[in-house]
């Protein structure tokens, strides 16, 4: 992605359409970082600026609520994001064996991006998927009921050549 | 048996499209409501039916929203907003609803708005349910295209417009006063109560927040009738209710029963019993932010009185079962560390509190605890039960430590005696 730190035309239009359905422009604040996120992988402090401005409120107020919520990214981040569940359900049923062999396949600590750039892994609460326990979600798609060796077969079809979006 | 939240779904869970819900019976309570009554009849009904809040707190919806200011002279516009930020761990019931049939939360709004004369709704999504937030956006517009939102729903007097706010993951925004300050674009901090947001909500005006399954009841209950709905109910409460059951059991699953059901029927016909070599050591009835019970509680009925009364809450419905091969102390340093991650930070026995009672867990599990600690863990529990912070997050951290220490302290006492973890050998 080569965007500016001034949002796209296509990023504005998306934000006032949201700006709409409130009376107060700083109400889409949450829509408007999901937009920025959602064409840029994660926001910049140029981007939140830029928003800020757009939405007429403090930047200091959105790094506020920015910085809040678990899915908004103030720092860049692997092509895929892992979110592996760390709540109690997922827990009992062996997420801590997922997480070991996450780490172990790419070589990072939970919170870290892998060397190639392609995966970041990231611990996160209970994904509400408790009856397919232990869960992750990997680019907003859900995964359940899984073992090492399924961990395996995910890893290995994204990081195929051509494979998924490569 | 009547399934007034499930029974129009399909065995594969692909969500109802209108005609389709439409063809089940959908949208005739609507119907009746905006056809046949005034608001004031629907407000009515709903009390009649006794449908308690299915967000945890089983406050009565229809005593929630009289405080709400209606009629002539009352300030407009007013909102009203389906709180959908299921994020309490071993909950996953709105989930159900909104993916397998988003029409029925529609309808369910639509009934709501019209009883408080709100003329603009929204449905507060947790982030992560991409898939409901699809469905329900599909919905939304086939709901507008036939009239069944919009200006002169139904052809009648009554207008709403409904927006799908979809949030960006923080249990917090589940606290309906959290939620009103994340769909102003503000950090989300409980607010002070009172005024409660009946009175002076969203953008300062009146505002009612109701749970995703509580507003899906409403179409049966105006469609078959406040007398109907009661009778669903096999002890005091009303209705029916979607219980879930986690763990290591044969069939996790989730299922929609009468209210009043007994435990064991959950936990024995519809989760199949403990999985092959586990024995049932205790459970949380309600989800993360419930007091643990043992397993003699099994015979209880699910009611919001009868599983008070034991020591606990209903609360969300959602059973997690706490197995003899799972350590106890992990399981709440486990569920210690969710509360004390997603506390927003305003109130001081909650920002420091749990993060020390994590510490202090993380240390007896590690075998590293002292006697003292103990003590130390219960004074936190006291400093962060209720009237002591602005919101229920504290004292719902509190609610499994406080009763772990309790049922399982031998486990506590193991851990500290032998300086390692019993269940790690």
């Amino acid at each position: 992605m080569h965007l500016g730190p001034e949002l796209s035309p296509l990023e504005r239009q998306e934000i006032e359409a949201e700006c709409a359905h409130y009376p107060e422009r700083r109400a889409a604040a949450i829509e408007g970082l999901k937009v920025v996120q959602k064409h840029r992988g994660w926001v910049s402090d140029g981007s939140l600026q830029a928003l800020a401005e757009l939405l007429q409120m403090p930047v200091g107020e959105l790094e506020g609520v920015a910085t809040f919520y678990n899915l908004i990214f103030r720092q860049p981040v692997g092509r895929h994001v892992i979110l592996l569940c760390d709540s109690v359900c997922c827990w009992i049923k062996g997420r801590d064996d997922l997480n070991r062999r996450l780490c172990q396949r790419l070589g990072i600590k939970p919170g870290e991006t892998s060397a190639d750039g392609q995966f970041t892994l990231l611990p996160t609460v209970c994904l509400g998927d408790c009856d397919r326990a232990p869960t992750l979600m990997i680019d907003h798609q859900q995964h359940g009921n899984l073992t090492p060796e399924k961990i395996d077969r995910l890893l290995d079809q994204l990081q195929a050549p051509g494979g998924e979006d490569g | 048996m009547d399934k007034p939240l499930t029974g129009a779904l399909r065995d594969d869970r692909r969500p109802l499209t209108l005609a389709e819900y439409r063809s089940a019976g959908g949208y005739r309570g609507l119907q009746q409501a905006i056809k046949n009554l005034d608001p004031e009849g629907v407000l009515q009904q709903v009390k009649d039916a006794n449908l308690r809040g299915r967000g945890g707190a089983g406050f009565p919806t229809g005593i929630k929203w009289s405080f709400m200011p209606r009629g002539v002279g009352a300030p407009k516009p007013r909102y009203l907003i389906c709180n959908a930020d299921e994020m309490e761990p071993g909950t996953f019931k709105d989930r159900l609803l909104m993916e397998a049939n988003p029409h029925l939360l529609i309808e369910g709004m639509a009934i709501a708005g019209y009883a408080l004369g709100a003329s603009i709704a929204f449905i507060f999504l947790r982030g992560e349910y991409t898939r409901a937030a699809a469905h329900l956006q599909r919905a939304l517009q086939e709901a507008y295209d036939e009239g069944c939102l919009g200006s002169n729903i139904l052809g009648g007097p009554f207008s709403m417009e409904l927006y799908l706010h979809t949030s960006a993951g923080r249990y917090i925004c589940g606290e309906e006063t959290a939620l009103i300050n994340a769909l102003e674009g503000r950090r989300a901090n409980p607010r002070t109560k009172p005024p409660f947001p009946q009175v002076s909500g969203l953008f300062g005006q009146p505002t009612v927040v109701n749970n995703c399954e509580t507003l899906c009841n409403l179409p049966a209950i105006l469609a078959e009738g406040a007398a109907w709905y009661r009778a669903l109910g096999r002890h005091e409460d009303a209705g029916t209710k979607l219980f879930a059951v986690t763990g290591n059991v044969r069939t996790p699953g989730l299922w929609e029963l009468p209210m009043g059901t007994p435990i064991a029927e959950i936990f024995e016909q519809c989760a199949g019993g403990m999985a092959e070599g586990y024995r049932l050591r205790g459970f949380q009835p309600g989800g993360a932010s419930t007091d643990f019970l043992l397993p003699q509680s099994l015979e209880l009925a699910m009611d919001y009185d009868v599983i008070g009364k034991a020591g606990s809450r209903l609360g969300t419905g959602s059973l997690i079962l706490l197995d003899d091969r799972t350590c106890p102390v992990a399981m709440v340093q486990n569920l210690t560390h969710f509360f004390a991650q997603e506390s927003c930070g305003w109130c001081t026995p909650c920002r420091d509190g749990l993060p020390w009672a994590e510490q202090l867990l993380t240390e007896i599990d590690a075998g590293r605890g002292r006697p003292e600690d103990l003590d130390t863990l219960l004074d936190l529990c006291d400093q962060a039960g209720p009237g002591n912070t602005f919101c229920a997050l504290a004292p719902g951290a509190a609610a499994p430590i406080q009763s772990a220490l309790r049922l399982f302290r031998e486990d506590f006492d193991a851990h500290i005696a032998r300086g390692s973890c019993p269940y790690h050998d």
